[in-house]
């Protein structure tokens, strides 16, 4: 069992993380809280992704220019699959792009109401 | 050129998105014929696809030359053809629309309003055409960060009602990246035809049951399936009336599109169905939001909210289309995409034309609008029909398809919801009509002096678009057996 969490470490701080974000996003009363709290959960999947493509001792997908003239890069066993980064770098741009829509949310329901906490903007609504 | 055709469905209004930007900070005038054109040329290269789909069958385009599975892949089958169909001709209806609105609610913001009108219809699209599950996500996201943006632009709560839809819109958008990342680990592939060839030999492995609950959760946040749709009634209310006639018809229906594809093109109907009973639970969900959303938006007095509430029951008849997963029940599902979003589209449509002239939408204030603006009101009762469900307007057929399929599938309940909430509709609609159309009884016997009325009819911009819808909902109705025959029948996934 013990063996199981080390070996698996990073699985299990993606979930700690994104707990974490997910309670934040759910729980929390303050609006910037909420952001920080999806930020974290979509930090946490970032980990998740790079983790499944994480491999001791890979190289490079490079044939031409690569070490022995790319012999490792052949073998899926020795090289090191960078699909699940690419698909983060796309994820990545979408992840800024919310936190910025998010953000100039904020700021506009804070020139409105003067406040950040939910109960307070629930309460001057009615 | 026109062999290109399924690419150009997306690609002309993700360019002239910020073509509309340049000029329109130019000359701010351009942004509306330039729309227009990009909506235009992207419903006939639509109608174009379409039309190829039926002659020739399914289109396959490979991205930059690309083959699958590396590359991305557009796939448009029948389904696909006919909601990219309705998307398009629906953006363009509702661009044709806006220009007085938006004049008059957004004054200031109209060069960026129609930017990011483009980039929504793009993510729908998008999400409709693509065959690769990542390219889908960067879609959805594209659609709901315009649609964020959108909706924080409408009335004095509209920020707050944006950033619950912002938080709600992320954890299921997050929720599908997942779903990716677990298929792509066992599978290794992301183009969904190759998922279903591989997926098969993998349906008892925990990995891809996880995937498989975490694409349901995401989606049905996404359509807001009750009871995750708690984002939905203050979004729609508060924003921008194009905003929300835009919205409300194809959101909730490019998630339940969404739907049927992953429950049976990436995964077949055997897991979805047999192998753990998701149908059966989509199904009572399915129930209690028809029932819960009819019943809540009786006790709304706005009239724009109290359609939200009957967006949420309508969602649940699709859905429970798709939980009787039998052919009458997904036909019905189906065509109750198209009728729907007609639907849904003319009634949003006139609350935008009704607030537009009196600045008004609650119920009780609606008195003299039949003598206003008569034409409005009458596709507004032609809507009411349909939702109600009689015959010949649309919504009827699509409601008896899901009747067959609840008989065919033995669940006796579903009938008696899909009956129930026919007749709780009744009673809503007729709530509207009595406020708009029956004169208080006061002013009758007192005198009998006809109130001198202005007529105060739509302008023409507005006008045109409601009455095709109506019109299109009148003739959806007496065309059903065509379509049916024509398109669904083909579009109904392999296995029924």
């Amino acid at each position: 069992m013990f063996d199981f969490i080390v070996s698996k470490y990073n699985y299990w701080i993606y979930v700690i993380l994104m707990m974490i974000g997910f309670y934040a996003m759910i729980g929390k009363r303050n609006l910037v809280k909420k952001i920080i709290g999806m930020n974290l959960f979509q930090t946490a999947i970032i980990l998740f992704f790079v983790s499944t493509a994480a491999k001791r001792g890979g190289t490079l997908p490079i044939i031409e220019h690569g070490h022995d003239h790319g012999a490792h890069a052949i073998e899926a066993a020795a090289y090191i699959n960078p699909l699940p980064h690419v698909l983060m770098l796309t994820a990545i741009v979408v992840m800024v792009s919310t936190l910025g829509v998010a953000l100039a949310i904020v700021i506009a329901i804070y020139r409105r109401y003067n406040t950040l906490e939910e109960d307070e903007i629930l309460r001057q609504r009615k | 050129m026109i062999s290109q055709s399924p690419v150009l469905v997306v690609v002309i209004p993700l360019i002239f998105a910020f073509l509309t930007l340049l000029f329109g900070l130019w000359r701010k005038g351009l942004c509306y014929p330039i729309t227009l054109v990009a909506l235009s040329l992207s419903f006939l290269a639509s109608l174009h696809t379409l039309n190829t789909v039926i002659t020739s069958g399914t289109i396959h385009y490979y991205l930059g030359g690309w083959n699958p599975p590396w590359g991305i892949e557009y796939v448009v089958d029948h389904l696909s053809a006919f909601v990219l169909v309705i998307v398009s001709f629906i953006a363009l209806l509702v661009a044709i629309y806006s220009k007085k609105s938006v004049e008059q609610e957004l004054p200031e913001k109209i060069v960026y309003f129609y930017c990011l009108f483009l980039l929504q219809v793009t993510g729908f699209l998008g999400i409709v055409i693509t065959g690769d599950m990542f390219n889908l996500y960067v879609f959805l996201e594209i659609a709901s960060l315009a649609g964020y943006a959108l909706i924080a632009t409408g009335e004095d709560g509209a920020p707050f009602a944006s950033f619950n839809y912002v938080i709600f819109g992320t954890i299921g958008a997050c929720f599908y990246l997942l779903g990716v990342g677990y298929l792509y680990i066992v599978t290794g592939s992301l183009n969904i035809a190759d998922l279903s060839q591989i997926l098969p030999n993998l349906y008892h492995s925990k990995v891809v049951l996880v995937a498989f609950a975490f694409f349901l959760v995401g989606v049905s946040i996404k359509m807001a399936l009750f009871p995750l749709h708690v984002w939905l009634p203050d979004a729609y209310t508060y924003a921008p009336s194009t905003v929300t006639a835009l919205l409300a018809p194809l959101m909730t229906k490019v998630g339940a599109y969404v739907m049927i594809r992953i429950m049976f093109t990436v995964f077949e109907p055997y897991f979805s169905i047999e192998l753990i009973p998701v149908t059966s639970i989509l199904g009572w969900m399915a129930a209690g939001a028809i029932i819960f959303g009819a019943v809540m938006a009786l006790a709304q007095t706005d009239l724009k909210r109290m359609l939200a509430y009957i967006l949420v029951s309508e969602v649940g008849y699709i859905t429970l289309g798709i939980g009787l997963a039998n052919r009458n029940g997904l036909t019905g599902a189906i065509l109750h995409i198209l009728n729907d979003a007609f639907m849904m589209l003319a009634l949003f449509l006139v609350v935008g034309a009704i607030m537009y002239r009196s600045g008004k939408r609650e119920i009780p204030q609606l008195r003299y609008l039949h003598r206003k603006m008569p034409l409005t009101m009458a596709v507004f009762v032609i809507a009411a029909l349909s939702v109600i469900g009689i015959p010949p307007t649309c919504g009827f057929f699509s409601k008896w398809y899901l009747i067959l399929g609840a008989i065919d599938a033995g669940k006796w309940v579903f009938v008696a919801v899909l009956l129930i909430s026919s007749l709780l509709n009744v009673i809503l609609f007729f709530r509207v009509i009595e406020s708009a159309y029956l004169e208080p009884v006061a002013e009758h016997s007192s005198g009998g002096s006809e109130l001198a009325i202005a007529r105060e009819e739509s302008p023409l911009t507005m006008l045109i678009p409601i009455l095709i819808a109506g019109a299109g909902i009148m003739s959806f109705g007496i065309l059903s057996g065509k379509i049916i025959s024509t398109i669904i029948q083909f579009a109904i996934p392999i296995g029924f």
